[in-house]
């Protein structure tokens, strides 16, 4: 497979690679959703922009209470990461379960989100965790909230000129407790259906869900029915996932067993918060 | 250059501007790159859709890394990247410039020798047809690296992004496990 043509650049800097964008141009990070598309001849950018390499992109930090993932950070660096370790332990534990271990050396939670793959892992956890997109332009930097980010099939709040450079979470406050179990499509290891669980100390809970809907999302449904987290409400709580949502069907999994996963591993995704 | 007419030899594919151009007859700019492949740097010009897998395979004439499905889901193209295993057919060769890469080709300690992990495949018959083979090694020998993996279900898991279509993984597995010992 041979994609079309099309021009490369590695800028040094966000500042460089803004310059390159616009017309046909596609920003490319991992490649590990980019490079198939192209060869696949699904698409045709004029050009890639490079990012993997600007080095403020590639840095975790904590920037007083927040953490702080730049976008070119590989699955990996998250998952062997001691400052996400520490605070944020959910997405070194769910980094792990993305893809295959060659697959987690070069993607990256920038481009996963950028994509917006209807069953990508990282958005259920970014949702739960209460994570926001810092979003650069040549008009300067905006924040989005992960719960305004995902807009649709593969449709992010991302536009043309736009630089995912950054992903900010609040540091938990001690006590929170934070999940993210999937039914793994056996082949491709994408989320058939994935649920993200935050259980924060004041008994309220953040709960959201991919590879059920065309995009991911919170479940404001099942977060206010967990009630006093007993087995009843929680039973009560994720018999709610996914309700009024628009379930996907495919070859994998038709509507139906698609919600009835929502169900399973929601309820499995608080049982994991209770003690 | 312009416009190029459509062929089925995959070496003017590489090398000239793919062909069924969808939009203009715009040229584009060789990219010039060094990689360090089994200890030795090798200068490239290369197109800069022209993936590590075909730049090791096509230009370099290294031909034991293999192209199985071209997109990132059998494993068997993996090589070792500054010592980390990537798949390099989802990598383009321009992206790697001033790696060092090793291949199958460059594990063993000297022509006459074999790498323990190829002998424990031989040993343990941990092939069939051969083709998985050579990027099944280079992600043991990733995965060995990394030091994560000392159970049999944790190799199994960690070894999940190498498939074997013949089905030999059994033993595969019992090849890797004797490297870990």
């Amino acid at each position: 497979m041979i994609s079309y043509p099309f021009d490369y650049v590695r800028p040094e800097s966000v500042e460089e690679a803004l310059e390159h964008l616009g017309g046909d141009t596609k920003i490319l990070a991992g490649g590990h959703s980019l490079l198939p598309t192209l060869k696949l001849r699904l698409s045709a950018p004029d050009k890639l922009v490079d990012i993997a390499r600007i080095a403020s992109l590639k840095k975790i930090k904590k920037d007083g209470d927040e953490i702080v993932i730049g976008g070119a950070v590989t699955h990996r660096e998250i998952m062997d990461s001691e400052i996400i370790q520490k605070h944020l332990p959910v997405l070194s534990e769910g980094a792990a379960v993305i893809g295959d271990p060659m697959i987690r050396y070069k993607g990256t939670m920038g481009g996963s989100l950028a994509h917006a793959d209807p069953s990508a892992d990282w958005s259920a956890m970014v949702l739960a965790a209460g994570g926001e997109i810092v979003i650069q332009s040549k008009k300067g930097k905006r924040t989005v909230p992960a719960t305004e980010f995902f807009t649709g099939f593969y449709s992010t709040a991302l536009k043309d000129g736009d630089i995912l450079i950054e992903i900010r979470f609040p540091v938990p406050e001690e006590g929170t407790k934070m999940t993210y179990q999937k039914f793994t499509q056996p082949a491709s290891r994408f989320a058939l259906v994935g649920c993200a669980a935050a259980r924060l100390p004041d008994g309220s809970a953040r709960v959201a869900f991919t590879g059920v809907a065309d995009a991911p999302f919170r479940d404001k449904g099942v977060e206010e029915a967990v009630g006093d987290w007993s087995e009843a409400t929680l039973e009560a709580a994720a018999q709610k996932a996914a309700e009024g949502q628009n379930i996907n069907a495919d070859h994998y999994a038709s509507e139906e067993y698609r919600l009835h996963l929502a169900k399973v591993y929601c309820k499995r995704a608080l049982l994991q918060l209770v003690n | 250059m312009s416009f190029c007419v459509y062929t089925f030899n995959p070496a003017a594919m590489l090398t000239e501007n793919a062909p069924i151009l969808p939009k203009t007859e715009r040229s584009f700019d060789t990219k010039s790159i060094t990689l360090t492949v089994n200890g030795k740097p090798r200068e490239l010009n290369v197109m800069p859709w022209v993936s590590l897998l075909d730049a090791l395979r096509e230009y370099i004439g290294l031909t034991g890394t293999k192209k199985g499905c071209d997109h990132g889901q059998c494993g068997a193209c993996t090589v070792l990247c500054d010592g980390k295993r990537i798949l390099s057919c989802l990598t383009l060769a321009t992206m790697k410039e001033g790696a060092e890469i090793t291949t199958i080709e460059g594990i063993a300690p000297s022509d006459t020798d074999l790498h323990p992990l190829q002998k424990a495949f031989i040993e343990n018959d941990a092939f069939q047809c051969g083709y998985c083979t050579p990027g099944q090694i280079c992600s043991a020998i990733g995965m060995l690296q990394e030091g994560k993996a000392h159970s049999r279900e944790e190799v199994k898991e960690l070894m999940s992004g190498n498939l074997c279509r013949c089905g030999a993984n059994v033993y595969i597995i019992d090849a890797i496990m004797e490297g870990i010992k």
